[in-house]
């Protein structure tokens, strides 16, 4: 039964960055900003948590800084695309092709260099319970703080008035300006949130996944974290769903192929992707509700008028 | 006014010979596929960079491209340099053989190699090394080394060359231990620290206690130090990942020969159309240090090591049998290199069913 445990455990940690960068650009796009930077911001936030934590000894440090090194560059997106308006998909583009050549250059001198692991819970007595023991008391930090993001974006998003108000202007900005919102302001904080979750998902890959740091170790999660958010549409429960159905059949399929069912390792190696997309449409299926829940001003710049 | 033509004419003097000195380099160019410090197949082109450089000094300048997809961009990346002025260029990776032989076509005063490729033409020459014996070695040490008697392989895509590793390396440890099975997983994908992480996560919970990769990342050799296994290091030495799971690692030394085929090109006795396939014994590619196992396995490492430099062992000498249990080679029979290049089917004891 330890392999159920096991297998359960490596899907959980194939999840997790992209259930933190999703949830971040959730909140984002949910303001009605499109950031397609998120593979050079998880990047980012890959790079500067394993130097930080090279540098002190310290992952948690490391961790912080990833968390910090992403808003800091979501915010070179906010200003180019908040304050000058300028295009959201092609600067989130130019932000991704930016980060995956400043973290080449900041890592250079990390690349093989040991790495530290961020280190799961342990807590005597309870995550020595069988079976369930290492999966609920025994993960490592940023599993657990995914949950709680997920959940805190979620009660957030639908249960608060800055919430709504984050919603509102997602919806309709030019309406919600009239009703005397600052949209830039709360477009700004959305858009330093993403950022921020981007590096903690980078710091996930560098700091518990594969303790390393290696160029273009993102390898597309960001993408496929984009991706996550628009099929689940916008909700952040089936975000959680979809990332974890995609990270099921990741590890299924490589399973599948060890065991010698014969099946063609192309088409298993697809079937993530189109598991996850078969799925997340089919549930997604009512129209009405799928618009309900589209930003509509989703990437549309706004200028506030005086 | 004197003064300022004569001013002038030093300065277009010195620029005169500043230029023709820059001239007077050959340019070497090199295009990658990864990353110059990836820790594995792409760094140890560049550390061969690096030694031609070092060796051939300033009569050269050799010059780098790194992250260059497989693909239409690669063409456009090696006609670029093509044009600016490179003498020789050296594509590493298996994905550019279709478009160093489109740019080479256009270029027919350029040189070109090509690394693990299997088309040449007037002006492209092929090098490749034979990895194969290596995964030999590494395969024997396996069987030795393995209590449950299986193995697990992660491999990048179904081409020739992998499939041959794969049938390397099991060839080896079915010399030692005739029973031995091997589980393989495809990762479609050269470089993809995590997948390929996942990938041996996989493999050990399905009760694989070695593993070995055809991938470029140290993701598994982490993993394998982690769970407490033994793992070979593949294209680099991968000790530092893994210190206690590392037995060996394949390494390859590229550097002697881009020295000597720069100096051939700079001699006028370069030759296009060739193919080189060097071994072990001509140093293209070499073994890390036995470690993290007992003294008679490590001899008999290095026993089947002398052996394959001094050529009385071909790691791919019959009684051998297709997966299918049909022969393949009959007994004292050795396979020729056209069927290694263009291999396309497992031997026996692969558990896996191979991709087409």
């Amino acid at each position: 039964m330890d392999i159920a445990q096991n297998i359960l455990l490596t899907i959980m940690t194939a999840a997790t960055p992209l259930l933190i960068a999703a949830i971040g650009e959730l909140v984002v796009e949910r303001s009605g900003v499109l950031n397609l930077g998120v593979e050079g911001m998880m990047v980012i936030g890959a790079v500067c948590g394993f130097a930080a934590t090279i540098l002190t000894g310290s992952p948690w440090i490391g961790m912080l800084a990833a968390v910090a090194a992403g808003a800091v560059f979501s915010l070179l997106f906010g200003v180019l695309t908040l304050s000058l308006a300028a295009n959201q998909v092609a600067t989130g583009l130019s932000l991704t092709l930016l980060g995956l050549g400043l973290s080449g250059m900041i890592g250079e001198s990390f690349v093989g260099t040991a790495g530290i692991k961020l280190a799961s819970v342990n807590i005597p007595g309870l995550t020595e319970i069988p079976l369930i023991g290492r999966l609920v008391f025994g993960q490592d930090p940023i599993f657990y703080i995914s949950l709680i993001l997920t959940g805190g974006v979620a009660w957030f998003l639908f249960r608060t008035r800055a919430g709504l108000t984050l919603r509102a202007i997602g919806d309709n900005h030019a309406s919600a300006h009239a009703l005397g919102i600052n949209v830039l302001k709360i477009r700004y904080l959305a858009v330093i949130f993403g950022g921020a979750c981007a590096g903690l998902a980078g710091a996930h890959l560098s700091l518990v996944y594969t303790p390393q740091w290696v160029e273009n170790m993102t390898a597309g999660r960001g993408w496929i974290a984009l991706a996550l958010v628009v099929f689940a549409s916008w909700r952040p429960w089936r975000v959680l769903g979809g990332a974890y159905l995609f990270g099921a059949v990741s590890i299924g399929q490589l399973h599948a192929q060890a065991l010698g069912f014969g099946i063609p390792s192309q088409f298993l190696s697809a079937l993530p992707y189109v598991a996850t997309i078969v799925v997340l449409v089919i549930i997604s299926r009512d129209r009405r509700l799928t618009l309900m829940n589209t930003p509509a001003s989703l990437g549309q710049p706004f200028v506030p008028d005086r | 006014m004197k003064k300022i033509v004569f001013a002038l004419a030093a300065t277009l003097a010195v620029t005169a010979v500043t230029s023709a000195l820059a001239e007077d380099k050959y340019k070497a160019c090199f295009i990658y596929v990864g990353s110059k410090t990836d820790g594995g197949w792409t760094q140890a082109h560049e550390v061969g960079r690096e030694y031609a450089q070092e060796k051939l000094g300033d009569k050269v300048e050799t010059v780098a491209l790194e992250n260059v997809p497989e693909g239409p961009d690669a063409e456009r990346a090696i006609e670029r340099f093509a044009r600016s002025g490179c003498g020789i260029i050296f594509t590493t990776s298996f994905g550019f053989m279709d478009p160093t032989l489109a740019v080479a076509a256009k270029f027919p005063d350029v040189k070109f190699e090509h690394a693990t490729g299997y088309k040449t033409a007037p002006n492209v020459t092929t090098y490749n090394s034979r990895f194969y014996e290596g995964r030999y070695i590494i395969g024997q040490i396996a069987g030795k080394m393995s209590k449950t008697g299986v193995a697990g392989y992660i491999a990048s895509f179904p081409i020739p060359e992998v499939v041959m590793g794969i049938n390397g390396f099991l060839t080896g440890a079915r010399s030692v231990n005739p029973d031995f099975k091997l589980k393989v997983v495809w990762v479609n994908s050269w470089f993809d620290a995590g997948k390929e992480a996942d990938a041996a996560k996989a493999l050990i919970d399905q009760g694989v206690d070695i593993i070995t990769q055809h991938t470029d990342s140290t993701g598994p050799m982490q993993v394998a130090e982690e769970r407490g296994i033994k793992a070979f290091g593949q294209a680099f030495d991968q000790i530092t990942s893994g210190p206690t799971a590392q037995l060996t690692a394949i390494e390859d030394t590229w550097g002697p020969y881009y020295e000597k085929q720069i100096q051939k090109a700079m001699d006028g006795t370069w030759k296009g159309g060739e193919s080189t396939w060097d071994g072990l014994k001509d140093g293209i590619l070499s073994m890390a240090d036995y470690t993290n196992m007992p003294d008679d396995v490590k001899a008999m490492a290095e026993k089947t090591e002398a052996a394959i430099i001094d050529g009385s062992l071909h790691p791919f000498t019959g009684p051998i049998n297709k997966q299918d249990g049909t022969v393949w080679l009959k007994d004292g029979e050795v396979s020729d290199d056209g069927t290694l290049l263009g291999m396309n089917f497992y031997v026996e004891g692969v558990d896996d069913k191979l991709p087409q």
